[in-house]
């Protein structure tokens, strides 16, 4: 399957790209030259660092930068950067910067690129704290682009798990169960959603916050899904090898999950890599509001909390770099998820 | 008639439903550790009536099941509290929901209307250059972020200067004449439209050139051809009819997800709908709106769910038997 989705034109482009950004996500404490706290209050919403490679008199040289600086510009009566042209700052790779531990254990100091002591690099600019965009953006996306996956592995099993039974036993069993999905279904999910956001306690750790809103985002989603296995269960379920299953005295439960619930992979992987978007989605929009993830974590959603400014979209254009991650993001799984159902459905390889 | 029975039953189906939502969406508010006084109690302004009277309505100190029974009681006498502001809730709500659905029907019409006749044209074309553009618009359609279309639409508003932002009204409002208030609110709607219509666009596209692919690769249709029928009559008078059957139930659920994604496009437009009501409500943890607009919502979506069935009922035979 894997070479068959690389050799699709879209499909292959797409692959690659979500996995050159899941490796900088994974390796988002090498690649940014600033850790997601770091923060310097002197430089709040500072342009991007403009990279030079010549010299004033037209020389070729290493790349170099200018630091910015805050001036107050009375006729404005605002604060503007102007570049410090006094000092040049060298672009280095491999410099030493903040400590940080690969894995959680072993320290180390090196970042991929940065400047020397005293020069401050800017990728895409800064926040309303100082803080560097491009940095926060890989740390960022750490949470959005797990969270939706983490969320999908606690909805699958009980959504399985629940259409399993519900159209193996049938009948009374049956109509409760379904009726109450379908009352799940019928609360519109952004509400509920933003509901259960909100009846957080505010006083949790982030990774309490991070664990609880994954739970969330699962107890959305599971309801239509349960409801397509349990319709799949029932055309499975009167099949002989089900029948010769249960002759043979297999437990209903073992029935269900060894043997009828395998029948339905390929639905499932189809329906997880289309689902994957809607809860990258469901989380920025989330912590776009402000319900999700909180600062000073970073997620790309509460990053482009900052663009409900206006000055922010006309003037910071780089604050808006996370919507545009998302979009990517997002475009990819849907391109992946589409070559995936038409490998793995044979109705699907008509189209 | 064997129809009307058939819409009466699925009428009844409902209710018990509605009942379940109410709840599940009680308990998951009541369970919550918000006092849904709280706020009315801060607010100088709300007199010691009125707290009273919500008391009393909402039965605080009783057990959990009678209060969800007090609470269901006045919701279908049409009482659902007071707004921490010291508002009534239903004359709030009443204000809300008109504005939610102007923008979701005006939605729903034009993206019928346009992505209909797209996904036929990308079904009879299939695997041409046209079906591959329309694939890859639809595809980036779908992955744009609503909030985030809808802020960059904002800029190009507030550059270009052509529409209003925020609202559904100017302040001259009510100075306008009759003719000059449409124009007004239509001037409004254009930009959360277009947010919303881009995004339902491209979904009701794809269904509508998959539906139309299957049925064309039908037997029937084969049989069409093989009997030398026009192409035109083959699409519009045999297939179309059954490519669209699905598309009616689908219809339902574009409502619930069109409800649910108006609420961040009317956060960021400033739109008075019930998404932002909820929102707002949400955030400031008024108890009784946040419930109220919950309910409003889900009858809302079990409301179209129910007449996408009634439709599908009346235009196709064969759910009858």
């Amino acid at each position: 399957m894997f070479k068959e989705i690389l050799k699709d034109k879209f499909a292959g482009k797409a692959l690659i790209i979500l996995i050159v950004m899941y490796l900088c996500i994974a390796c988002a404490n090498f690649i940014a030259p600033y850790s997601k706290d770091f923060s310097d209050r002197n430089q709040a919403y500072a342009p991007p660092s403009p990279v030079y490679t010549m010299t004033e008199n037209g020389q070729l040289s290493l790349p170099y930068t200018y630091n910015y600086v805050r001036v107050f510009e009375p006729k404005l009566y605002q604060n503007v950067y102007q570049l410090d042209r006094s000092e040049k700052h060298y672009l280095h790779l491999f410099v030493k910067g903040e400590q940080y531990k690969i894995l959680g254990i072993i320290p180390c100091n090196i970042h991929l690129f940065g400047t020397d002591k005293g020069g401050r690099f800017y990728l895409l600019g800064t926040d309303i704290n100082g803080r560097d965009v491009f940095s926060r953006l890989l740390f960022g996306g750490r949470i959005s682009l797990t969270i939706g996956f983490l969320a999908l592995f606690i909805l699958f099993p009980i959504g399985l798990l629940y259409g399993g039974i519900s159209g193996y036993f049938g009948g009374w069993v049956d109509i409760i169960m379904m009726r109450f999905a379908e009352a799940v279904m019928a609360i519109p999910s952004f509400y509920l959603l933003i509901i259960l956001a909100s009846i957080l306690p505010a006083n949790m750790t982030s990774i309490q916050r991070f664990t609880l809103i994954v739970v969330i985002l699962a107890l959305i989603g599971w309801a239509g899904f349960a409801r397509v296995v349990r319709g799949m269960v029932l055309s499975i379920k009167n099949e002989e090898f089900v029948q010769s299953a249960e002759t043979i005295g297999a437990s209903k439960l073992r029935v269900i999950v060894k043997h009828i619930l395998p029948q339905t992979t390929s639905y499932v992987i189809i329906a997880m890599t289309l689902s994957v978007p809607s809860y990258i989605l469901s989380e920025s929009g989330l912590s776009f509001l402000g319900l999700g993830i909180q600062q000073p974590d970073a997620s790309w959603g509460n990053m482009l909390k900052e663009a409900q400014e206006y000055i922010n979209i006309l003037y910071r254009p780089w604050l808006l770099t996370p919507g545009l991650l998302i979009f990517i993001a997002v475009l990819c799984f849907n391109l992946i998820g589409d070559t995936v159902r038409d490998i793995l459905d044979p109705k699907g390889k008509m189209r | 008639m064997k129809m009307w029975k058939f819409i009466f039953k699925r009428i009844l189906q409902t209710i018990p439903l509605l009942v379940i939502v109410s709840l599940i969406s009680f308990f998951i508010i009541r369970l919550s550790p918000v006092d849904p006084l709280a706020e009315l109690r801060l607010n100088p302004s709300i007199s010691q009536e009125t707290l009273q009277k919500e008391k009393a309505r909402l039965g605080l100190d009783k057990p959990i099941i009678v209060q969800y029974g007090l609470w269901a009681k006045s919701f279908i006498q049409g009482d659902l509290g007071v707004t921490s502001a010291g508002e009534k809730v239903s004359v709030k709500l009443a204000e809300r929901i008109p504005n939610t659905l102007i923008l979701t029907l005006i939605v729903i019409f034009m993206t019928w209307s346009v992505g209909v006749p797209l996904g036929i044209l990308g079904a009879i074309y299939n695997k041409s250059k046209l079906d591959r553009i329309l694939t890859i618009l639809s595809s980036v359609g779908m992955a744009i972020p609503s909030f985030f279309f809808a802020i960059l639409l904002l800029i190009f508003a507030v550059k270009s200067g052509w529409f209003p932002v925020g609202g559904l009204t100017s302040y001259n409002f009510s100075d306008l004449s009759l003719f000059g208030k449409i124009l007004d609110i239509s001037k409004h709607l254009v930009l959360p439209v277009t947010v919303l219509f881009t995004l339902s666009l491209a979904g009701l596209q794809r269904q509508m050139r998959a539906n139309m692919l299957d049925v064309l690769d039908s037997d029937y249709i084969k049989f069409a051809r093989a009997k030398g029928l026009s192409e035109n009559k083959i699409i519009f008078k045999h297939a179309l009819r059954n490519a669209i059957n699905p598309m009616i139930t689908l219809l339902g659920f574009e409502f619930a997800g069109l409800l649910s994604g108006a609420a961040l496009t009317e956060y960021v437009f400033q739109y008075p709908g019930l998404g932002r009501l909820i929102l707002e409500a949400v955030m400031k943890s008024d108890i009784n709106l946040v419930m109220a607009s919950l309910m409003i919502g889900s009858i809302m979506l079990v409301a179209g769910n129910l007449l996408a069935d009634i439709l599908l009922i009346i235009t196709d035979p064969r759910v009858r038997s």
